[in-house]
């Protein structure tokens, strides 16, 4: 489960931290466990991702994948941060996870995709995260 | 001292299996739900197998067999928490339900805008979202009993609440994080002085230690078959007689009713009137054959057997490094032992566990007001039964080395 990428990621992560100002600043809970997830996005002209810091608390699937995710996706184009899937984020962990974590690992990409979206709380949006 | 006799474990077969090739299960999730001995599952597939029918109405053979079983195990229920009588067993389908029943059913018709309702800092969701439902639709007052940093009610600040002349005061028998075990019979005694009803949420004590809810003197007391060797989906609500006899039906349909014109319609008699529509019958069976299991190996032995495994818990785990555990060092303590290791998120600490097969909890344990007290997100929670053994502890504490060495 814990592959040395993850725990890699999890105990020196590149991209933890906050970008103030930002472009895109999104936060949101996992309500199962109470983890916590904000994600500062900053854009250059031609709407690419430049830079990107997360922040928060949560286990090491969670925390791992939010520094995978956000260091895939500097220099995307936000059009293609919107279509990130599910299999996009299993395919950076490595690892198969059952239905509980895999709602940890996948925090990150639901608060990037709906920072993307520019969904405002409370707004529902299908994000296809399944 | 009553001892538990290592046979027991024989008779759970889930307690048998590996999780993996060579790596068998360490059960420490009960305080979630508990395994199920042979007698339990046995009883509900003989119900199935031999006696399955509809209850109450019918005349054949099947249908009298049948409702003899659910009648029988009602009773069983009765005499296991010595209730007066088996009209005060109202099946449910658990704790949860039993509460919602009186926030829905007393709560709608007794309680007025402004009335006041008193619980504690240290509640199971169960026992606070009904309350706050109640709270939008009826206008009542809400109060909670704070906890005290070494896990304990604040009795001093409750004995002010009770000032505001509240209608109804409800809280845990024992906390499903701290392991705290509330003086209920103090309480309930303080709380009719004051005027108000008792609900007591007994998830996790009936299940552990003897129950009398006479003695305990409560008014109502909630809880699950699930988590005393019985089956998923039926629970109980009992209640004193004079007044369950004044409360609306919950829920309205078959079996709870007496007559029924299109006009409208007149209650059965207690028990019956708050359980309407077919009920889980094979699990009332199951829940039956719980209660007789747990009563042929005694309440007493089962307590003194908890409380060693949980001092034996506690002391080897507060004596690790990075180990915070929640709830204070005590004789009278449940068996759970939710706690933190430093600077490791507790569901990692349950995934590593779960390699060597060690099943613990991980989370807010459906009590987020309480770990917001504590300004902590969540933690892994160990809790033990009749069947746990020393060597499991022993593989808790070498399983959770282990998960400080992978992190640290």
């Amino acid at each position: 489960m814990y592959r040395e990428v993850i725990l890699e990621h999890y105990k020196n992560p590149g991209y933890r931290g906050e970008l103030d100002p930002a472009d895109i600043t999104f936060e949101d809970n996992n309500p199962l466990c109470g983890d916590h997830l904000r994600i500062d996005l900053r854009l250059d002209a031609e709407n690419k991702v430049k830079e990107a810091a997360f922040s928060g608390h949560g286990c090491a699937i969670s925390q791992a994948s939010a520094d995978l995710l956000l260091e895939s996706i500097i220099g995307k184009d936000l059009d293609e941060v919107k279509k990130l899937s599910k299999q996009d984020i299993l395919d950076l962990i490595g690892i198969d996870l059952g239905p509980v974590r895999l709602k940890c690992a996948l925090l990150s990409l639901k608060v990037v995709k709906s920072g993307a979206y520019g969904i405002h709380p409370g707004e529902s949006v299908d994000l296809e995260l399944d | 001292m009553p001892e538990i006799q290592t046979s027991i474990r024989s008779d759970f077969p889930i307690l048998q299996r590996e999780v993996k090739p060579g790596v068998p299960l360490v059960y420490l999730d009960s305080a979630a739900t508990s395994q199920k001995p042979s007698s339990v599952l046995d009883a509900m597939s003989d119900y199935y197998l031999r006696h399955n029918a509809n209850i109450h109405r019918g005349v054949h053979t099947l249908a009298e067999e049948a409702t003899s079983l659910y009648e029988d195990a009602r009773k069983k229920i009765c005499r296991f928490i010595n209730a007066r009588s088996q009209t005060e067993i109202i099946y449910t389908r658990n704790t949860t339900e039993s509460i919602n029943l009186v926030a829905n059913s007393w709560g709608r018709k007794f309680l007025k805008p402004g009335d006041v309702v008193i619980l504690t800092e240290m509640e199971h969701h169960s026992n606070l979202v009904p309350w706050q439902i109640l709270r939008e639709s009826s206008g009542i007052e809400l109060r909670f009993i704070p906890v005290s940093a070494d896990g304990r009610l604040d009795l001093a600040e409750y004995a002010n609440l009770l000032k505001l002349e509240p209608k109804l005061v409800s809280f845990t028998h024992a906390s499903n994080v701290l392991g705290t075990i509330n003086p209920v019979q103090e309480m309930a005694q303080l709380a009719h002085k004051a005027g108000a009803l008792v609900l007591v949420d007994g998830a996790q004590s009936a299940p552990h230690f003897t129950v009398d809810v006479q003695q305990l003197g409560v008014d109502f007391y909630a809880f699950s078959a699930h988590k005393m060797l019985g089956p998923t989906g039926i629970g109980v609500l009992y209640g004193r007689k004079e007044i369950l006899e004044k409360m609306q039906p919950f829920m309205g349909g078959g079996d709870m009713i007496r007559e029924v014109r299109l006009e409208g319609f007149t209650p059965n008699d207690l028990p019956y009137k708050f359980e309407a529509g077919t009920p889980a019958i094979a699990e009332a069976v199951g829940f039956g054959a719980a209660v007789d299991y747990l009563a042929r190996v005694g309440m007493d032995a089962i307590h003194a057997h908890e409380k060693e495994i949980t001092r034996y818990a506690y002391s080897l785990l507060s004596e690790m490094p990075g180990i915070t555990i929640f709830g204070r060092e005590t004789d009278h303590r449940g068996g759970v032992i939710a706690f933190e290791v430093a600077g490791i998120h507790p569901h990692d600490v349950a995934q590593v566990l779960d390699t060597d097969g060690i099943a613990v909890r991980a989370g807010h344990h459906c009590a987020m007001p309480l770990h917001q007290k504590f300004g902590i997100p969540a933690t892994a929670r160990a809790s033990f039964y009749l069947y746990t053994t020393k060597n499991e502890i022993d593989k808790l504490v070498t399983g959770l080395q282990k998960v400080q060495k992978l992190f640290g």
